[in-house]
């Protein structure tokens, strides 16, 4: 089959690879409809996740029939049009039960080498280095889907691919942006980052009652999607971030502050080149700027919600800011399982269509140039979604 | 685990009721004593102190039969012969002290007091015009180099037992009967313990391990069991004649507020070369703990989901030499896989599985 393989800095390749074969009895094989680009997919482009081999298969957002279940495999059926969530949970362990799937205990094999860098083990997750299991991704013809009965969700035939894709991540992971920012009737979000999921946090934050979402951003079709969205909008290279808050929420700041950027943050401001500096002697493996401007501008007693991803240490924390100030910081990967269901029922209620987001269409052949255009934020784009059964033309895109 | 205090030492403290309740052959308490005695060294302390007992025999007779040509090979051509047929004399000493006694010890410290004469007057010998640089330097580092060896024997020898130890621990979401069940079912570790080939059961309480050794090596042994007590421990040790000594503990404890089973593993052994193989061992990325951490990890994989888990990065297993590219692996990778046990997870568990039950559930 085709797939889209990491070689390196900015080096993507789709190339033949062999096609999934079932390893374990709970595993499905999935012919993938669509896949499409995350912007976490962006720090392994550019080179900042660890423990990446050459030819791992990238991608982790993707849908598609079921073709092939292995023998313990009892909800799903070949033929089931299924949405794969990201991460990869085992449903038996103690945080499954406890719904905190993101942490399961049993999907990562390689638990520890995730162990090395942060003390403990995540779950396994999807084209998304070997510290997160070493799975092959989505950004193929088809996937080896592993515990096939927790993850992958049945979507009617009705709704288009657009519509559901996004189970497969960006909509979950920008609503538990929102929903651990605990909204109050009346309540203030501000929002850093306008990429995907960031444009699904403004959404979801009004959808649980917020009344103000206040976008920060600098790249004009983004801000301009957040408004679309109902967020008034801040352009960080055009105005000081935290007088503007101060200025629009009468000195207070924001209720609550959600940081959808992560640890590839940009700054008009010497913080950044020091950053970068450092990023790039592995001195730090992240970027902090927006976690450390919202915790400077989040309400006394407020809460942060850091959604965006960060990889291993930071530096210049404000634990002063964070301790004096009473404020409450929530974080992790999506718990995707607790939040599929019901975010499909809000589609199917038309409360949201998250094919809004959508900006390019592309042959599975194309990721390279998908990649580089998501990277570059040229061509207006935003989000890239990829169709493994489009024959590729060579010349770029179609619209 | 206390590291001054031998594994069967604990778990002699821990489980004495219940081997008292034990019909068994076995002594458990001098068993563990026994073994627990600081000063009893190791097989691979003792074959090596052999060894180098035969190497002061032999080098003693040269220097006493041959002075004058141990001398122009260590480059000091103008060296007294008196003298070094004297150190012959030490040499000879040092060998029989070393085959003369039950324990080698004083034999081979009294080598490493003779080694640092011998780099004295070696040094003591730069210092003279006459020499020849070259091969004095290559006579010292020859010495250097068998100070070493008598420095690490010695120490292994004071220290007793200088095996390798390794502790793990994991919480598994079953009770701690189930998991008992399960690891008392010895024929089940080869599922999950990935250096393990097979455990039969002898009868009586023994059983005979198979595992992979370092290099492709296959080491054998058998062992019995010394405490075993249902729900919350089990221990055992080899037997004579074992290729890799060894000893073991399980202990389960039940977990607070219904979160299942804490298992608690240590596993104490000497290893297949000595300490010099454990540390090339480790330069391969074998290092123990973390084998122990990942063949529990598969444990709880089996115990919770019916099987173990794999990825494709994984399919030969977790090491950080044995990643393959997170892709679908070829027809040729997966017929090899099969022959790896615990790993492919195709066969394992399902059995298992339909009967398990679930806590929490």
């Amino acid at each position: 089959m085709r797939a889209n393989c990491w070689y390196g800095k900015t080096d993507v390749r789709v190339e033949e690879v062999p096609d999934p074969q079932i390893l374990n009895q709970q595993d499905a094989i999935v012919k993938i409809s669509s896949t499409a680009i995350c912007g976490s997919d962006l720090h392994m482009y550019n080179g900042f996740i660890p423990t990446m081999k050459a030819g791992d298969v990238l991608g982790h957002e993707f849908m598609g029939e079921v073709v092939e279940v292995g023998r313990e495999v009892r909800n799903l059926k070949i033929g089931d049009r299924v949405v794969v969530p990201f991460t990869i949970s085992c449903g038996k362990c103690g945080f499954c039960r406890a719904q905190a799937f993101s942490l399961c205990e049993n999907s990562n094999p390689n638990a520890w080498l995730a162990e090395k860098l942060l003390g403990h083990a995540t779950c396994g997750i999807f084209g998304y280095s070997h510290m997160t299991g070493g799975f092959a991704g989505g950004q193929a013809e088809y996937a080896r889907v592993p515990f096939a009965d927790v993850g992958p969700i049945k979507v009617p035939k009705d709704l288009p691919d657009e519509q559901v894709l996004f189970l497969s991540d960006i909509y979950p992971t920008g609503y538990m942006g929102a929903e651990m920012c605990n909204i109050q009737p009346g309540d203030t979000i501000a929002i850093w980052g306008c990429g995907p999921v960031g444009q699904f946090s403004i959404r979801c934050a009004f959808l649980l009652g917020a009344e103000r979402v206040i976008a920060i951003d600098k790249v004009p079709e983004r801000l301009q999607m957040a408004e679309q969205g109902g967020a008034e909008t801040i352009n960080y290279e055009e105005e000081n971030v935290y007088e503007k808050l101060m200025d629009m929420t009468g000195g207070r700041g924001p209720d609550s502050c959600i940081d959808d950027v992560g640890m590839e943050a940009h700054a008009p401001a010497p913080i950044f080149a020091y950053d970068r500096i450092k990023q790039a002697l592995m001195l730090e493996t992240d970027r902090p700027h927006a976690l450390r401007e919202a915790i400077m501008c989040c309400k006394n007693g407020g809460t942060i919600s850091v959604i965006g991803v960060y990889a291993g240490f930071d530096d210049k924390f404000p634990m002063g800011s964070v301790m004096q100030r009473s404020l409450t910081i929530k974080t992790g990967q999506a718990h995707m399982q607790r939040y599929m269901r019901p975010l499909l029922e809000m589609i199917e209620n038309g409360d949201i269509d998250p094919s809004f987001v959508v900006t390019h269409r592309l042959p599975l052949d194309e990721a390279p140039h998908g990649y580089d255009i998501f990277k570059n934020k040229r061509d207006n784009c935003i989000k890239v979604v990829l169709k493994p059964d489009w024959a590729g033309n060579g010349n770029g895109y179609v619209h | 685990m206390n590291s001054e205090r031998s594994i069967l030492q604990n778990d002699a403290d821990r489980s004495s009721t219940r081997d008292r309740q034990r019909t068994s052959s076995y002594d458990v308490e001098s068993h563990a004593t026994e073994r627990a005695k600081p000063g009893l060294p190791s097989a691979s302390a003792k074959k090596l102190a052999r060894g180098l007992g035969w190497f002061s025999v032999g080098l003693g007779l040269a220097e006493l039969l041959a002075p004058r040509a141990i001398a122009n090979i260590s480059g000091v051509p103008n060296a007294r012969t008196g003298l070094i047929r004297l150190y012959g004399l030490r040499e000879l000493a040092a060998g029989v002290m070393i085959f003369a006694q039950d324990n080698p010890t004083a034999g081979v410290w009294s080598r490493v007091a003779g080694d640092a004469l011998d780099l004295a007057s070696l040094g003591a010998a730069a210092r003279s015009p006459n020499v020849n640089k070259g091969r004095l330097a290559f006579a010292t580092a020859n010495v250097v180099a068998v100070t070493a060896l008598d420095v690490m024997c010695a120490r292994q020898l004071t220290n007793g037992h200088h095996g390798i130890h390794a502790k793990a621990s994991c919480m598994i979401n079953r009770d701690p009967d189930e998991v008992y069940q399960f690891w008392r079912t010895f024929e089940n570790l080869p599922r999950f313990m990935r250096h393990l080939q097979s455990v039969e059961n002898l009868g009586d309480d023994r059983y005979h391990w198979v595992a992979k050794g370092p290099a492709g090596m296959q080491v054998e042994w058998d062992a019995t069991i010394i405490a075993d007590d249902p729900g919350k421990v089990i221990t055992w040790r080899s037997l004579e004649n074992a290729d890799v000594d060894n000893a073991g503990a399980v202990r389960f404890e039940r977990a607070p507020g219904g979160r299942g089973t804490i298992l608690k593993v240590n596993i104490e052994y000497n290893p297949v070369g000595g300490v010099l193989g454990a540390a090339v061992a480790k330069l391969f990325g074998e290092e123990p703990e973390q084998q122990l951490d990942d063949d529990l990890r598969r444990f709880k994989q089996v115990l919770e989901v019916g099987e173990v888990v794999v990825s494709d990065a994984t399919l030969f297993g977790t090491g950080y030499f044995e990643q393959r590219p997170a892709q679908p692996a070829s027809a040729d990778e997966l017929e090899r896989a099969e022959k790896l046990p615990s790993q492919t997870g195709t066969n394992y568990g399902s059995d298992y599985r339909a009967e398990g039950r679930m806590m929490q559930e």
